[in-house]
């Protein structure tokens, strides 16, 4: 078998949840994009942190307390040069993707956008990335508008032109579709953002855990993403913004933490990063973020990258030859992340995912989050497999012998 | 290596999926009543005919999952001929007794689609007597 194909084999020793039974049978996790396994380095360090050093940041005097900070803001370093940030002043800790989006919309968005501005997304994004925007389009007058995708699951670039005459204050968009599977052209999409004057903000929660990101090169003025889809806790997201703009932004929540003197009449606010996280932070959650990033600089981004290009590859050629599959998005594995979305005539995703949980097997169902996008596509729901480091080429196997058998057993 | 049902899967949840009883539009109803699942799309249309407080005639037209479409195929054989009183005291219990399975909280939103839009039916219908 091919080499990059070793990857999952080599390293499913270090995935406890993998060794056990579902149902007495082999478990084949198959929904990583919703959240990752935890390999034991991730979890050894979270436990050392609690075993160790358990102690709040930034406050204590003594030694614990020194030792957790540093891990803490070992770990913001260690984020900041993952993404190539210029520095780790411009990394946020937020408990998710979801929270970090927020902190933008309540924080930049507020003191920025004004009535009849156009705010930008496109029709394939997450709710994350659009329900904000939705309500801030709501409490300020603006108007939201969307760009859409095409049949093989791509942004229609040219619907921009609609836009080049207007007050554009925001375009938000996905680095990665989690159901279609299409990576977006980011550096095009920041320049065309750029000429109209726009601030831009990525969701790259299914593009940073899975190939290499340089915010520089991108050049994006935000970006986000979650812990726990890149074999981090869950608890821990990232906020990258520019040091500017951090700069120029009021604090998103107050209190503990965030401030420098606090007076009975005002106060004044901490530097940035410390101005957005109030009160205590996730301590556990960085500790196994900067731990799991370790795991991934290990293996190197690139072979990350690879490995689910190879394993797309054999999922898409293996799914289409089963009769009434449909599948949607890009058709080249180079052109999306490690996930298929599809459909099978005669079946609905829950009866699917019910079947295939019965053979130990754990697949996505439903809407995926996205129920704009699945509008679009004419569907109500979906089901989903989606890959990691730790998947191999048989388990894809296994899921398609299971949907010929399904198929018979319903005959359909 | 099989895909072998459960050997607790009743088997007639799959035969009523792919041949539905009562199914399709019945002249002269007197209440035709939809109801949706928005979350996973599932989605009926009950046909219900009354003599009186006796629901004589019911049909269903639908799409979705296994669990809602069967659910509705049974009720629809189980209500046939009842009394209205009989059927408002059908209750989720009853339904996880007539599929023959335990359903976990998001499936059995599905199996029970079809019993709300029957009450919602019925409710119409005694309101409008």
């Amino acid at each position: 078998m091919d080499e990059v194909f070793e990857l999952g084999s080599k390293i499913r020793e270090d995935f406890p949840i993998l060794k056990r039974l579902v149902r007495g049978k082999p478990f084949v996790y198959l929904d990583s994009a919703a959240t990752t396994q935890k390999p034991i380095q991730v979890i050894e360090a979270i436990k050392n942190y609690y075993e160790m050093f358990n102690a709040n940041v930034h406050r204590g005097i003594y030694s614990i307390a020194e030792e957790a900070t540093v891990a803490y803001e070992k770990a913001r370093e260690k984020v900041a040069h993952f993404i190539n940030a210029r520095s780790p002043r411009e990394i946020v800790f937020t408990r998710n993707a979801t929270e970090a989006i927020n902190l933008v919309m309540y924080s930049w968005g507020l003191s920025n956008v004004r009535r009849r501005d156009v705010l930008l997304t496109t029709e394939m994004e997450h709710h994350s990335n659009l329900l904000p925007w939705q309500t801030l389009s709501k409490l300020k007058g603006a108007t939201l508008k969307f760009i859409g995708f095409n049949e093989d699951g791509f942004l229609k670039l040219e619907e921009f032109d609609k836009y080049k005459n207007k007050s554009v204050k925001l375009f938000a968009f996905t680095f990665a579709s989690n159901v279609l599977g299409t990576i977006n052209q980011v550096r095009e999409l920041v320049k065309y953002a750029k000429k109209m004057g726009a601030v831009t903000i990525v969701d790259a929660a299914q593009a940073v855990p899975h190939m290499p990101v340089d915010v520089q090169q991108l050049d994006c003025d935000f970006m986000v993403f979650s812990g726990h889809k890149m074999l981090g806790p869950m608890g821990i997201g990232v906020l990258y913004g520019k040091e500017r703009l951090l700069e120029e932004m009021k604090p998103f929540m107050v209190g503990g933490e965030m401030v420098k003197a606090v007076s009975f009449e005002s106060s004044e606010w901490n530097d940035i990063p410390w101005k957005f996280e109030a009160g205590t932070p996730n301590v556990e959650g960085a500790i196994g973020l900067a731990a799991a990033i370790d795991y991934l600089q290990r293996l190197g981004m690139d072979t990350v990258r690879k490995h689910e290009v190879k394993l797309t590859e054999h999922a898409l050629d293996a799914l289409t030859r089963v009769d009434g599959i449909t599948y949607y998005g890009p058709s080249s594995p180079e052109q999306r992340c490690g996930l298929i979305s599809f459909n099978l005539k005669g079946i609905h995703p829950h009866d699917l995912a019910m079947f295939l949980d019965n053979e130990g097997i754990a697949i996505r169902a439903g809407h995926h989050c996205a129920m704009l996008l699945h509008n679009r596509l004419g569907i109500t729901a979906s089901a989903r497999v989606s890959f990691y480091i730790y998947n191999i080429p048989s388990e894809i196997d296994l899921l398609v012998n299971n949907l010929e058998k399904i198929k018979k057993m319903l005959e359909i | 290596m099989g895909i072998h049902l459960p050997e607790d899967f009743p088997k007639h949840i799959i035969e009523h999926y792919r041949r539905p009883r009562n199914y399709g539009e019945i002249e002269g109803a007197n209440v035709i009543v939809k109801d949706s699942n928005r979350l996973c799309g599932d989605y009926v249309e009950i046909y219900l005919k009354f003599e009186g407080k006796r629901i004589s005639d019911i049909s269903f037209k639908g799409q979705g999952c296994m669990m809602s479409q069967a659910s509705a195929s049974m009720l629809t054989e189980l209500i046939k001929g009842k009394e209205v009183d009989e059927v408002l005291k059908i209750t989720k219990n009853d339904i996880t007794k007539m599929l023959g399975l335990e359903l976990d909280p998001v499936r059995m939103k599905c199996a029970m689609l079809p019993l709300v839009a029957i009450r919602k039916g019925i409710e119409t219908y005694l309101s409008k007597r």
